[in-house]
């Protein structure tokens, strides 16, 4: 067995790393302070074909695969978690089930222009009382005739403000539970669809977090993806995938994190001699590099075992549990190498640390990841 | 309008050189390779070029052993239509004069209408190939170019090279030899399409015999590398400011003989 990236493989990550370090690295303060959704850089990461990177080249994508896309988004996440969860959920949890469940008129009109990146999409699951508890969902789908009527709100959603596409889950049937789920594609300013706050966050700040209102909003039946009652099916298989980019997400901002503690112990010296040769410092470091390859090398793997069309469901998981406590941790510990200077913004690795904990919420909190891996365990 | 784009694979700009056993040659394990960086406006300006004129083909072109092609494939994934690799043992110690020679034999037989290249390559600085090929082939050579505009029916190109203050204007009679500087645009990343779609665009093998060449000795033959001195610590002149000023100049002059 030989761990080697193929050589588009290799090209992706040097193309992705040398924009993300070129472009994206020098505003991702200002961003972040400012909470100021990038415009400029997005379009430009939708142009190099970083936003539908799995889905073929018919369909507006770039063709390429799992690998591809897990090394290109951690290198966008080391300069910008903000950008990273952007590029994931566009990637991820719009184009992926377009792609997977949508029928050919619906990827020509709905996916194409995501996956060239002329427009965003996003994926409205989450509702006040449907979190973790995803079965729960409280917007409901009325048919009527030739149209649907959707009523409720998405609460949490990424990029809910900025996409011009919103793949959202509601009951089209009640009594049948989760089974009764459906998805559907509403587009920007449909009539009764309207996007009511956008929330003020701890991280990711230069992303949009928005609370999504459908009042009697009606949606045309051919903007349903998939048979009625497959919703539920389709948003656990979409999370999957989803999970896989939140785990590179979060090795990003691991190594983002990693690297400029590595950067400070061999400048900074105390006690006469640079800081990384006190020890205490050092096994920190060690530490990190250890954690993040694992996390990296499990967030691969899920990523290869999705290419070769296997069962990932528990790797995804895994990956996405252990890279989101290793992001949490080694940010965590690049505070404390950086010592004071670390809880300054100056020193950026505080926006890591700030960054890094919602890995361990969003897409499945860490908790939730070791049901499904339990859950997987015990089958 | 057909384009020739003359590059080098080197080691990254970010490599920490450390000579080999062999101390005619640096220790290459562990170097991640890519196409120098001036290359890398020659090719950005052909494609660029070609576009501009809606037509043509852009032909990349380098020497070198087999991690060459990885270079030759990153100028496909930028937009180059195909590309041709000099890959021969018999050019293993090739020095810039057989290069350009190897050079000059395939842009022959392709005929192109233009060759652009870097104004040096980063690793051994020489920034002769370009000026060597444009003898060989006969034909005319502007280094340094800053910018370019080729008139309408490619019969000639107007360019303008740096020089100390400004640019110099030169008129050059079709097929000319550019060598780019820094400046002259600023090189596209690869998108994703173009870098799957370069695995489907032909890297051509050519050895010395195809060309009808055997390559000399080389003229220039490396005796030894070494490592530069480590630099001496600097000096912190302490106390009063006018004192430190007046210490300052002394050491200037009489020390390190400056001034």
């Amino acid at each position: 067995m030989r761990i080697e990236l193929t050589s588009e493989q290799q090209m992706i990550r040097a193309m992705a790393a040398e924009f993300a370090q070129e472009h994206v690295a020098p505003i991702a303060s200002e961003i972040d302070r400012d909470a100021r959704f990038p415009h400029e850089t997005v379009k430009r990461m939708g142009e190099l074909g970083l936003l539908g990177i799995m889905v073929p080249e018919q369909w507006g994508g770039a063709g390429a695969d799992a690998v591809s896309y897990v090394v290109a988004l951690e290198e966008i996440a080391k300069a910008c978690a903000s950008h990273a969860v952007v590029m994931s959920v566009n990637n991820s949890l719009y184009c992926d089930p377009l792609w997977k469940y949508g029928t050919d008129e619906q990827r020509a009109r709905f996916l194409k222009p995501v996956a060239a990146g002329h427009a965003l999409g996003c994926f409205a699951l989450t509702e006040p009382e449907a979190g973790s508890d995803a079965r729960n969902q409280h917007t409901v789908a009325v048919r009527d005739g030739e149209n649907y009527v959707l009523t409720g709100r998405k609460l949490f959603i990424s990029t809910g403000r900025e996409a011009s596409y919103a793949l959202v889950f509601a009951q089209t049937d009640r009594d049948k539970a989760h089974r009764g789920i459906s998805a559907f594609v509403v587009e920007k300013g449909a009539p009764g669809f309207s996007v009511s706050k956008t929330e003020d966050k701890l991280g990711i700040r230069a992303s949009d977090t928005a609370e999504l209102v459908f009042d009697a909003c009606r949606v045309p039946a051919a903007n349903r993806i998939g048979e009625e009652g497959r919703g539920f099916h389709i948003a656990l298989a979409t999370l999957d995938g989803g999970r896989v980019g939140i785990a590179a997400q979060a090795v990003g901002i691991a190594a983002g994190a990693y690297e400029r503690s590595v950067r400070y112990a061999r400048e900074r010296k105390a006690f006469g001699v640079l800081i990384g040769e006190h020890q205490m410092v050092g096994w920190m470091l060690a530490d990190m590099a250890t954690a993040i390859d694992g996390a990296r090398l499990m967030t691969l793997k899920a990523a290869s075992l999705k290419d070769a069309g296997q069962p990932y469901t528990k790797e995804a998981a895994m990956a996405k549990l252990f890279a989101a406590e290793t992001a949490m941790k080694v940010a965590t510990d690049a505070v404390q190498v950086h010592g004071g200077f670390g809880f300054i913004r100056e020193a950026e690795v505080e926006r890591y640390f700030r960054d890094a904990k919602i890995t361990q919420i969003y897409e499945g909190t860490s908790q939730i990841q070791k049901l499904v891996i339990a859950r997987e365990v015990l089958k | 309008m057909k384009i020739v784009v003359a590059i080098k694979q080197v080691p990254d700009t970010a490599t920490q050189v450390k000579i080999g056993g062999d101390p005619k040659a640096i220790d290459t394990a562990g170097i991640t390779w890519i196409v120098s960086p001036y290359d890398e406006f020659a090719i950005e300006e052909a494609l660029r070029l070609k576009e501009k004129r809606g037509q043509g083909e852009v032909i990349a072109v380098s020497l070198g052993p087999d991690r060459v092609k990885e270079a030759l494939r990153s100028a496909l994934a930028m937009g180059c239509d195909r590309a041709i690799h000099l890959n021969d043992p018999a050019w293993a110690n090739a020095d810039t004069l057989a290069t350009a020679q190897a050079l000059a034999a395939v842009i022959k037989q392709e005929q192109p209408a233009l060759v652009l290249c870097g104004r040096q390559a980063i690793d051994d600085d020489m920034g002769a190939v370009g000026a060597q090929l444009a003898e060989v082939l006969g034909w005319p050579c502007a280094s340094w170019i800053m910018e370019e505009a080729v008139d309408a029916d490619a019969k000639s190109v107007r360019v303008g090279r740096q020089v100390e203050g400004g640019l110099e204007v030169f008129d050059l009679p079709l097929p000319a030899v550019l060598s780019a500087q820094k400046g002259l645009n600023e090189p596209r990343y690869p998108t994703l399409k173009g870098i799957m779609g370069a695995k489907k665009k032909e890297i051509k093998d050519v050895k010395a015999g195809d060309l009808g060449l055997t390559p000399a000795a080389p003229q220039v033959a490396v005796k030894n590398l070494e490592a530069l001195p480590a630099r001496p610590p600097g000096r912190v002149i302490q106390g009063e400011i006018k004192d430190a000023v007046k210490e300052l100049v002394r050491a200037l002059r009489e020390d390190a003989k400056a001034i």
